[in-house]
């Protein structure tokens, strides 16, 4: 029979007819302004706050949250069960909104911390700060780049990070510049959820069962000695542990007898990560998505 | 249609029985020289649909014959408060359960170690025996919640 093959063989081509707009990707909107997540904010740093400081200091925010981000988003499909799933999938989605919000606010402040890309690059400023810097530019904490262990690893690191970046964000919804402060004021309501999430599953494993206490136990025992670097950089020793006590004490889990991780930097995971992350960005940098 | 009728139709796509103005994201729509500037605000840091609105309204005010820019506001942080009674009921007749009162502290945030109180009662069959499943939902918004009268799973819109 002469079968009437249409362009490419495509079954599905009869479904989508020729308007493109149903695509997340590969589909240019007309309204290019759309991408950056602070257009149309002011971005006009206020006098007395110096530019390349505050730009350092977002540039340290957005990197613990876009690292943090990438590593939960490791657990996508492979949580306990679906509601954990999507719940991790939700916090991952609510951190790579403050890490473009604080990248794209790193950039605006001092342009020069943004790598230069070729002539003609579409590639906006945020993307060019987590796709096309180095390793050892990435101001994150150690304790989001470690690679994850098992949901009892998950739940001590989300809890030890969601605790300190918290009471940071409280103090930041007071900050000089009212970009960095409105970006505070949003993440405080987002990172109390993320914070109570981890809390009820930290109790919850520690009086479980044998093997959910043994297991949450060795990961708080893993992550711990990655907590003093993390109150250090964010200041809030003091608010951490009053909180984590709580926690602790409604757990019935006494502090790990373990010292802190010495030496500042990365670990290798951090540029494994990035190696994975970043591959196709830097494959095409004149990409549009 | 004036400009502010143009833009308050604008629906929110995850959840399109809220207009914009109904979510409380639309915040303002004023004539600047020859352009309509409409300000929004995000609900969410991560909120995939912010995009999608900014070229929604563009799009139906241009139809509408308007030259329209958007302009994004980040303070004041947007509440579940602001979604108003009839955007309300609208999530009640499409099976969704509205927020409570968003929390307010004056000092740090409490830590809340127990599953979030709400008087959330079952949208499709009212009764208020009702447990929640999950904090986080589908979209960024809601939690996941399950109906012990009838069994019937449904979404919560979160105080926030
Ligand atoms: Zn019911």
């Amino acid at each position: 029979m002469t079968a009437t093959v249409t362009d490419h063989d495509n079954a599905y081509a009869d479904l989508l007819g020729s308007d493109d707009a149903h695509w997340a990707f590969g589909h240019l909107p007309e309204i290019q302004q759309g991408e950056d997540p602070l257009a149309g904010v002011d971005t006009t740093v206020p006098a007395g706050l110096d530019p390349a400081g505050l730009a350092a200091y977002c540039l340290f925010l957005g990197d613990d949250a876009l690292v943090m981000s990438h590593r939960l988003s490791e657990w996508c499909s492979n949580a306990p069960d679906l509601e954990d799933d999507i719940a991790l999938a939700n916090i991952a989605l609510d951190l790579l909104g403050q890490a473009r919000l604080l990248l794209s606010r790193a950039a605006a402040a001092d342009p020069s911390v943004v790598p230069a890309l070729p002539e003609g690059s579409p590639v906006p400023a945020e993307d060019a700060l987590a796709f096309f810097r180095e390793a050892r530019d990435f101001r994150n904490v150690r304790l989001v780049e470690v690679p994850h262990g098992d949901f009892g690893h998950l739940v001590a690191r989300l809890l030890l990070f969601a605790t300190a970046r918290l009471a940071a964000f409280e103090r930041l919804t007071a900050h000089a510049d009212p970009v960095l402060s409105a970006i505070a004021a949003k993440g405080v309501k987002e990172l109390a959820y993320h914070r109570d999430y981890a809390a009820r599953w930290f109790v919850t494993l520690a009086q479980g069962t044998d093997e959910s206490r043994r297991r949450l136990l060795a990961g708080l025992t893993e992550v711990w000695p990655l907590q003093a670097e993390l109150v250090a950089t964010y200041d809030v020793a003091a608010e951490t542990g009053v909180v984590l006590d709580e926690v602790l004490a409604a757990a019935g889990v006494d502090r790990p007898a373990v010292g802190p991780m010495s030496g500042h930097g990365h670990t290798e995971a951090l540029s494994r990560m990035l190696a994975e992350m970043q591959v196709v960005a830097r494959a095409h940098p004149l990409g549009t998505w | 249609m004036n400009a502010y009728a143009v833009a308050a139709a604008v629906t929110d796509p995850e959840m399109p029985m809220l207009t914009l103005e109904d979510l409380g994201v639309l915040r303002d729509v004023r004539a600047e020289g020859s352009e309509v500037v409409v300000t929004i605000t995000p609900t969410y840091s991560g909120c995939p649909a912010m995009a999608t609105m900014r070229d929604d309204l563009v799009h139906r005010l241009s139809e509408a014959g308007y030259a329209a820019r958007v302009r994004v506001s980040l303070t004041p942080a947007w509440s579940s408060d602001w979604i108003t009674e009839r955007g309300r009921a609208a999530l009640r007749a499409h099976g969704l359960s509205a927020p409570g009162p968003a929390p307010r502290h004056d000092g740090p945030v409490a830590l809340n170690l127990l599953p979030t109180r709400r008087d959330a009662t079952c949208p499709r069959c009212g009764s208020a025996q009702v447990e929640l499943t999950s904090e986080f939902g589908p979209t960024a918004c809601t939690a996941l919640y399950r109906c012990t009268g009838c069994l019937e799973p449904f979404e919560h819109v979160k105080e926030h």
